[in-house]
């Protein structure tokens, strides 16, 4: 395998998805580095969402191709798996631009259903589970324990117990990035993580999402349109607008870059003609 | 034990307050709709005449006291409710009940317990109550099977009767046609059942909320429709008759020497049957609610919630939700299996009669009642309704409409069942009860 190969976690290859007659992403092309943080950034309707869902398995493209290599050369081709194997077999999670939490479950069995097919497994598919054998207690500790250490990353130790409904805007909002790296990830998918934050929240997350990347070295794909959070994390930017790539690069690139300001800011009609 | 219960602080500062005004409004209302129906019901009144024909009387007077007391009932209740400014039922009744129920729990599980496993001494000479009791058990066992779907995988389930009929005529043809005993035929009931909710549970996998309890409600008739028809397989609309009845393990309840009176030396009485049926259902019941328990703490049990709460989410984790509804159905099913050939040992006589829709709704209404809080909130539930029932018994044409008004009563009071908050399955400090206004219900 090529060293770039090695580099890259995701290559997206000519990714095309239509509804109908309209076309939401158009021949994407873009690579994600192993173990830095990649932003998609572009306005309203770039089609930022759909390249997650194609990505995650939510919506199968129309063209192109997917591919993730884990640290250990395995491939996975994306666009030919489903939503729940991507996650469980390739280890891709996201979170979601409306948050997506188990309302009525607390803290605490959010991250428990994160770690859902390692105790299954354990469980012995429910049946050693059944009978109380000793691994399958075991890993429940184990699973637990994990939950614990992300809970106290996210400071909610102390709502452990309380359901996930319940907690404020932020706290949910870090509750579903922890819920995301239970499932142990190797590609996180951030849906607009900082989506209303304070600044002081969207700081914070800032360290977490880095403290993730170094600590862990989970690769991180995230869609933000908080430029601070953009700018001062990512490692690399890739900017959408109507469903086609304008710019790719360092975010000092894209802050200069005059088709990026145009997508966001709009042109004068002379300077297009 | 602490529960989170939204306080309603208005409810206090307002009650001084008299609304006269918007009371006579309600009451005036009121009046005109008792108008509109009373006009003709009261107010005219059809006889005989002398030669034979039909005469109409009118008859004001009648008709205006009822209107009158339409008025002013109408009047005293909009302002004791108005003034009130909360629904009468939940003013009436302590809102707090829910949380006394929690802890009511820890002492009513174990004594409504006790009291099960006394039953038939308590009333070993009242026939009628211990067949009313094995009665309660039977659809307390159903209604908890049902809870996997509907309370836990959040799956509306409106066929579940049925499973109940695959169980009951598994037993019936297993035993008939090929003689085997209760406890070989038991498995394999639950078995069948549940590969029919797998068959079930295929095709409505993509199905959520209304779309779902339709095709349910389907497969449900369906199922009754089949066995009414095919006659000689399943004897059609004349049913199975001379099934056998079940055994004291291998010990037949007969009178003759070598019956379970003559060998353990006591007087032959049918009773004697009826309670082993008992404790056969009780067993069959406890062992359905531990079962449920149990696997509420495993990781299927919180992916069936989960399930519940977000199948997107859910699919994100890597959950595999077709197996996870799969298996809900399947377990599901496999208890109303049981249940149903412990139907057809104990009635010895089945026909497609006993599976119709009324039996899911009932069941469904159970479960809904009970709140799926609980285990004790669906057996208190199961009690409740068919006790009523019993109680109304002589009242056989007003049946439907009192167990109608008490549903909705008990809808306005409690709209989400008698227990109605969720515990957790696992926690780190303190287990917190869950109130049930942020855990979602059966709409997937």
């Amino acid at each position: 395998m090529s060293e770039t190969a090695r580099d890259t976690i995701l290559d997206v290859q000519h990714l095309t998805m239509r509804f109908g007659g309209l076309v939401a992403v158009n021949d994407l092309s873009f690579k994600a580095a192993r173990g830095k943080i990649t932003a998609i950034i572009g306005p309203n309707g770039a089609g930022k969402t759909t390249v997650f869902n194609c990505i995650t398995g939510f919506y199968q493209p129309t063209e192109g191709m997917l591919e993730l290599t884990h640290a250990t050369g395995k491939h996975f081709l994306l666009e030919r798996m489903r939503d729940f194997k991507i996650a469980a077999h390739a280890r891709v999670t996201r979170t979601f631009q409306n948050i997506r939490l188990f309302a009525g479950m607390t803290a605490l069995e959010n991250l428990l259903v994160a770690q859902h097919n390692h105790l299954m497994k354990a469980s012995g598919f429910t049946v050693l589970g059944l009978v109380g054998w000793p691994g399958y207690r075991h890993a429940k500790r184990e699973a637990i324990d994990r939950a614990r250490f992300w809970l106290d990353r996210i400071g909610l130790l102390a709502r452990a117990d309380d359901p996930a409904g319940v907690l404020a805007y932020g706290q949910q909002r870090r509750l579903e990035i922890a819920r995301a790296m239970c499932a142990e990830p190797v590609l996180l998918c951030l849906d607009e993580p900082a989506a209303g934050l304070n600044p002081r929240e969207a700081h914070e997350l800032n360290k977490f999402l880095l403290a993730i990347r170094n600590e862990t070295g989970t690769s991180i794909l995230l869609i933000e349109h908080h430029m601070r959070v953009v700018m001062e994390i990512s490692d690399q930017v890739v900017v959408l607008d109507y469903g086609q790539k304008i710019a790719e690069g360092s975010p000092a690139e894209i802050r200069g870059d005059p088709k990026v300001i145009a997508a966001y800011l709009g042109v004068e009609k002379e300077e297009v003609a | 034990m602490s529960v989170l219960v939204p306080n309603d602080p208005k409810s206090a500062e307002r009650v001084s307050r008299l609304d006269v005004g918007g009371a006579i409004k309600d009451a005036a209302v009121a009046t005109v709709v008792a108008f509109g129906l009373f006009s003709l019901m009261l107010g005219l009144l059809t006889q005989p005449g002398p030669s034979g024909q039909l005469t109409i009387s009118e008859r004001p007077k009648l008709l205006i006291v009822s209107l009158i007391v339409v008025f002013v009932g109408r009047f005293l209740v909009a302002i004791f409710t108005r003034s009130l400014r909360v629904p009468l039922i939940s003013r009436l009744i302590s809102p707090k009940l829910s949380t006394s129920f929690r802890q009511l729990e820890r002492f009513a599980a174990p004594a409504l317990l006790g009291f099960a496993l006394v039953v038939p001494v308590l009333f070993y000479s009242n026939r009628y109550l211990l067949d009313l009791a094995i009665l309660v058990l039977t659809y307390t066992m159903l209604a908890w099977g049902l809870n996997i779907v509907v309370g836990l995988a959040g799956l509306l389930d409106l066929g579940y009767v049925a499973f109940y009929a695959v169980g009951a005529y598994s037993y019936a043809l297993l035993a008939k046609n090929f003689g085997l005993s209760f406890w070989v035929c038991l498995p394999l009931a639950g078995i069948l059942a549940s590969f029919w909710g797998i068959m079930l549970g295929f095709p409505v996998l993509r199905l959520r909320g209304d779309y779902l309890a339709i095709v349910t409600l389907a497969f449900g008739e369906i199922i009754r429709i089949v066995i009414t028809n095919w006659q000689d397989f399943t004897g059609g609309p004349n049913g199975i008759s001379g099934i056998p009845r079940p055994s004291f393990f291998g010990i037949p309840f007969t009178s003759d020497p070598e019956g379970f009176a003559a060998l353990f030396h006591l007087e032959f009485t049918p009773t004697h049957r009826v309670v082993f049926l008992y404790y056969l259902i009780l067993a069959l019941a406890l062992i359905t609610c531990a079962v449920t328990i149990r696997l509420r703490q495993l990781p299927i049990g919180r992916a069936w919630e989960a399930l519940r709460e977000d199948e997107i989410a859910c699919r994100s984790l890597g959950v595999n939700t077709t197996n996870t509804k799969l298996t809900a159905f399947a377990t599901g099913a496999m208890f109303a299996g049981f249940a149903g050939s412990f139907f057809a040992t104990r009635q010895g006589f089945i026909s497609p009669e006993s599976f119709v829709f009324m039996e899911s709704a009932l069941v469904l209404a159970i479960v809904v009642l009970g709140g799926m809080g609980s285990q004790l909130g669906v057996a208190v539930a199961a009690l409740v309704m068919l006790g009523g029932f019993e109680l109304f018994r002589n009242f056989e044409q007003f049946r439907m409409l009192i167990f109608g008004a008490a549903m909705v009563g008990i809808m306005v009071w409690r709209p989400r069942g008698l227990v109605a908050t969720r515990t957790p399955s696992v926690y780190l400090e303190k287990k917190k009860d869950i109130p049930a206004a942020i855990v979602e219900e059966a709409r997937q």
